[in-house]
């Protein structure tokens, strides 16, 4: 994976700042403790892949719908980070990351800092190619969920009210 | 239109204006203030609406093969496609849909193309139970309203409204008051409601036929649930929506929400690839099952679409991408909402587009006319469709519409190129040349006529004008008569031929006289057009091929002056942007001559400013102080800049108004049904320049229509920047 410039990071940050989406910066040893830091319990979660790090025992990796409606906490990894727009790219799998991005309401994404890039057209290239070689599908999240429709804006609407991400350094 | 029908519309706006107006108003204007913020963070905002245009302009050209393309991509990721002909073509196959699963509940996230096909009656008919989870569309569910608005649907709603509602309809535990309250209910009760149903029903904002990926637009996540929770996925989208490449995405992606409601990004862009890998979830049963049991529907929408695509007029519409920039950079829109400009499923400028499109000329009729064409939709407009040309041309079409059914009218007895049996309104305003003309060549009786309370009954009762409007005054000496007697700035530096427009000529003449002295005390010869009639009223009425003869007539006038190396000047602006824009449509390639060769007033004048003109005759500001209010097309062309430069230059002390529209707009606020409505528009101008800091001001104007409505509304007098400067005026 290639190196993000320390200004492509920092753009990705600030953005997350004004989302309001708080973040931990570790290293792969690190992950385990930074996730625990931040979920709030009864915590569900997907397995990290290769390189990312093992979810801490207080996190089940567990979706039943029991499990995630039962869950505050829904952690998962992100498979690109945009720093223009400071969204993560949730990629979906057969284990679960799509609902265990949205049921619960607090989300902590993982993601390698190699991952983010500097602006949306980087971004729809990264997932062009990787759309048509595995025919995936990807859910750019930027902040919580939000509505405006009840008369002024609510954060946490059917989505996570709260999001986290930790980024992962090489 | 009758009066009857006159009276019976203008009492439907009013209880609108008092009822929904304030909720509308205030949510579109923030819209709409979070569009030129969001936009202005972008490192170049024109290039990517350049990209977006683009790439809508090939994938409309290339659509029967781009959606084989699609077809071919969802077939092999394991979905279905059906392309439905028509409404009722596409709510059977999705019947047919959910009665092969057994559905009995079908959850749905927002979708226009859902409303316009009436998916939810027509599954209700089955006995199905439908539930909006858009907490907005489910507000309006729970009403049995419809939306006022393509975007945020319930705009016309405030949170008192929704807390009532909820109260009436659900007898709540706890009382229910903040937005947080309201937004907590809605997501408990819809929560239980997503998790068992069988179903669900999604749009689709963008369908990419290289991957047969879809994207859905969304914030609060319940398209994602709608999704995820249902093992069997309907997507019901407009055959339009097919772009070529994921790739293709990114600037939509970038424009949709900063163009709608002045958010960079949605909270969630989902790029679903269905069926999705994600486990099926079995919320009954508290289990979960492998992705292959997820089942998907690809159900594209014709419906008239493809017509619209063989249309030369229409096709742009087809472009659209549905962000409601349109509706809230309007001016109109933003006092009335959908439920007044709007048809029977899309509202806003482009909705005459898309009603006309896919409903049909009638349907458009209902709301086209509060399109007034004053541009400001433009330059917000994503993907660069000229909204208000397609405006006119269904006009125009309606205007002959009309005439099918006075078929025994002989056309030889109308003034102008249009058919006999078109609105008698339109016709009215469209030709206000010729009574000008009348009117100037007849005053003071003209005027003295036209003020009498039986002339005003009457016009109001058979043409409708509104008897509340002050009408224009006639000069018995024109313009260009005035101009003819006086002598030519010998060795000129450069010459000028000034276009007296209609009002210049016959109503503002002093308007017209200040800027001949303007221009002469800045060293420019200028000589008075002899055409004055640019095409722009008949326009407005969608009487185009009046409109066509008059800009013929215009070239063959002004075409060899700018030729022969002059500079034609325009006075007013809405004549001005004829010739800048407007002329594309309605003339040959000596559009390019004209609109290369003329120039606003206060364009020109900051121009021979810049390259040295002396200003010392003219009258200068020495800190006056003045309120200005741009035209809303010098502000759309970008004009507007130089008025206030060259005033601010001159030692005048400048505020300038915010709103994109005075509310007039030519003939709009005489009609009678739509006098309340410019009134309200003109009601925010008249706060700004009744605020502190601009009561005491100077009302300076560039626009006739914006000169009327803010004498009518301010009880001050305005006048025209030229009026300010005019030398004459130091002898005052």
């Amino acid at each position: 994976m290639s190196t993000t410039p320390r200004s492509t990071l920092d753009r990705f940050v600030e953005r997350l700042d004004r989302l309001d989406v708080t973040h931990t910066v570790t290293d792969r040893d690190g992950v385990t403790a930074a996730v625990d830091a931040v979920c709030e319990p009864p915590a569900v979660g997907v397995p990290l892949p290769d390189g990312l790090g093992t979810l801490p025992a207080s996190v089940a990796t567990d979706v039943a719908p029991s499990a995630l409606g039962a869950a505050t906490t829904g952690v998962t990894p992100a498979t690109l980070g945009v720093a223009d727009y400071g969204s993560v790219v949730l990629s979906t799998t057969p284990d679960g990351v799509e609902p265990t991005s949205l049921f619960p309401d607090l989300h902590v994404a993982v993601l390698p800092t190699g991952a983010v890039v500097p602006d949306m057209a980087t971004a729809l290239g990264r997932l062009g190619e990787r759309i048509r070689t595995d025919g995936g599908s990807h859910v750019l999240a930027t902040g919580p969920s939000a509505t405006a429709d009840m008369g002024a804006l609510v954060t946490g609407a059917h989505g996570p009210s709260r999001v986290h991400v930790v980024l992962v350094e090489p | 239109m009758s009066g009857d029908a006159r009276s019976a519309k203008a009492e439907h706006i009013r209880r609108i204006l008092a009822t929904e107006g304030p909720a509308v108003e205030a949510n579109t204007q923030g819209f709409n203030r979070g569009r030129y913020e969001s936009v202005a963070d972008l490192d170049d905002y024109e290039a990517l609406k350049r990209e977006a245009r683009r790439i809508k302009e090939d994938a409309i050209e290339r659509l029967p093969e781009l959606l084989d393309e699609l077809r071919a991509a969802v077939e092999a990721n394991g979905g279905t496609v059906y392309v439905a002909a028509d409404a009722a073509d596409a709510t059977r196959y999705v019947r047919d849909v959910v009665r092969d699963v057994e559905g009995e509940r079908v959850v749905k996230s927002k979708s226009m193309t859902t409303e316009e096909v009436e998916l939810n009656d027509a599954l209700a008919a089955d006995g199905v139970d439908v539930v909006e989870t858009d907490l907005g569309e489910w507000v309006l569910q729970v009403a049995d309203e419809t939306p006022s608005h393509i975007v945020a649907p319930a705009i016309h709603k405030s949170r008192e409204d929704i807390a009532a509602l909820f109260t009436a309809a659900f007898d709540p535990e706890e009382p229910l008051e903040t937005a947080a309250d309201l937004t907590a209910f809605a997501r408990e009760r819809l929560a239980e409601r997503i998790e068992a149903a069988d179903v669900g029903v999604t749009g689709a904002n963008f369908l990419t036929a290289d991957t047969g990926t879809m994207a859905l637009v969304t914030s609060e996540g319940n398209a994602r649930k709608t999704v995820t929770a249902t093992d069997t996925h309907v997507a019901v989208a407009g055959v339009e929506k097919v772009i070529p490449s994921v790739e293709d995405l990114a600037p939509f992606l970038e424009l949709v929400g900063r163009s709608g409601t002045g958010q960079d990004i949605t909270s969630y862009v989902s790029l679903l690839t269905p069926p999705v890998d994600s486990p099926t979830l079995n919320f009954e049963r508290d289990e979960t099952g492998p992705p292959d049991d997820r089942a998907f529907h690809l159900v594209l929408v014709d419906n008239g679409r493809l017509a619209m695509r063989e249309d030369d007029d229409l096709r742009e519409t087809l472009y659209c991408i549905r962000c409601s920039a349109c509706a809230n950079s309007c001016a109109n829109f933003q006092q009335v909402g959908g439920h007044v400009f709007g048809g029977e499923t899309y509202s806003g400028g482009i909705a005459t587009g898309w009603e006309a499109g896919v409903e049909g000329l009638d349907t458009a009729a209902e709301f086209n006319d509060l399109c007034t064409g004053c541009t400001r939709c433009v330059n917000a407009c994503p993907v660069g469709i000229d909204i208000p040309w397609i405006n006119t041309v269904v006009r125009d079409r309606i205007n002959h519409a009309d005439d099918a059914r006075f078929d025994f009218l002989v056309d030889g007895l109308t003034p102008d190129a249009e058919p006999a049996g078109m609105d008698v309104q339109k016709r009215l305003f469209g030709n206000f040349g010729t009574l000008a003309r009348l009117g100037s060549a007849t005053a003071p009786v003209s005027n003295w006529l036209a003020g009498t309370g039986v002339a005003r009954r009457a016009m109001e009762r058979f043409a409708g004008v509104d008897r509340r409007r002050e009408l224009p005054t006639f000069e018995c000496e024109t313009f260009q008569q005035w101009a003819a007697d006086r002598p030519t700035v010998r060795d000129a530096d450069r010459e000028v031929v000034l276009f007296p427009d209609v009002y210049t000529d016959h109503v503002h003449t002093a308007r017209g006289k200040a800027a001949v002295r303007v221009l002469e005390a800045l060293g420019v010869g200028v000589t008075v057009a002899s055409v004055t009639d640019s095409g722009r009223a008949p326009l407005s009425q969608g009487m185009v091929d009046t409109a066509r003869e008059a800009a013929e007539t215009v070239a063959e006038s002004l075409v060899p002056e700018v030729a022969a190396g002059r500079d034609v000047v325009v006075v007013e602006p809405s004549d001005h942007a004829m010739f800048q824009t407007d002329y594309e449509r309605l003339l040959d390639d000596r559009y390019e001559m004209l609109a290369d060769g003329s120039y606003d007033l206060f364009e020109y004048v900051y121009g021979l400013l810049a390259n040295g003109a002396a200003p010392d005759t003219l009258h200068l500001g020495d800190g006056e102080r003045v309120a200005y209010h741009a035209h809303c097309q010098q502000r759309t062309l970008g004009v507007d800049r130089y008025t206030t430069a060259v005033l601010s230059d001159l030692g005048y002390d400048v505020v300038t108004s915010e709103v994109e529209c005075c509310g007039m707009a030519g003939s709009f606020g005489y009609k009678r049904e739509y006098y309340d409505v410019s009134v309200a528009v003109g009601a925010d101008l008249v706060d700004q320049f009744t605020a502190a800091d601009a009561a005491d001001r100077t009302v300076v104007a560039s626009g006739t229509s914006c000169l009327d409505q803010l004498d009518d509304l301010l009880g001050r007098s305005s006048r025209h920047p030229a009026e300010l400067l005019d030398p004459a005026r130091r002898d005052d």
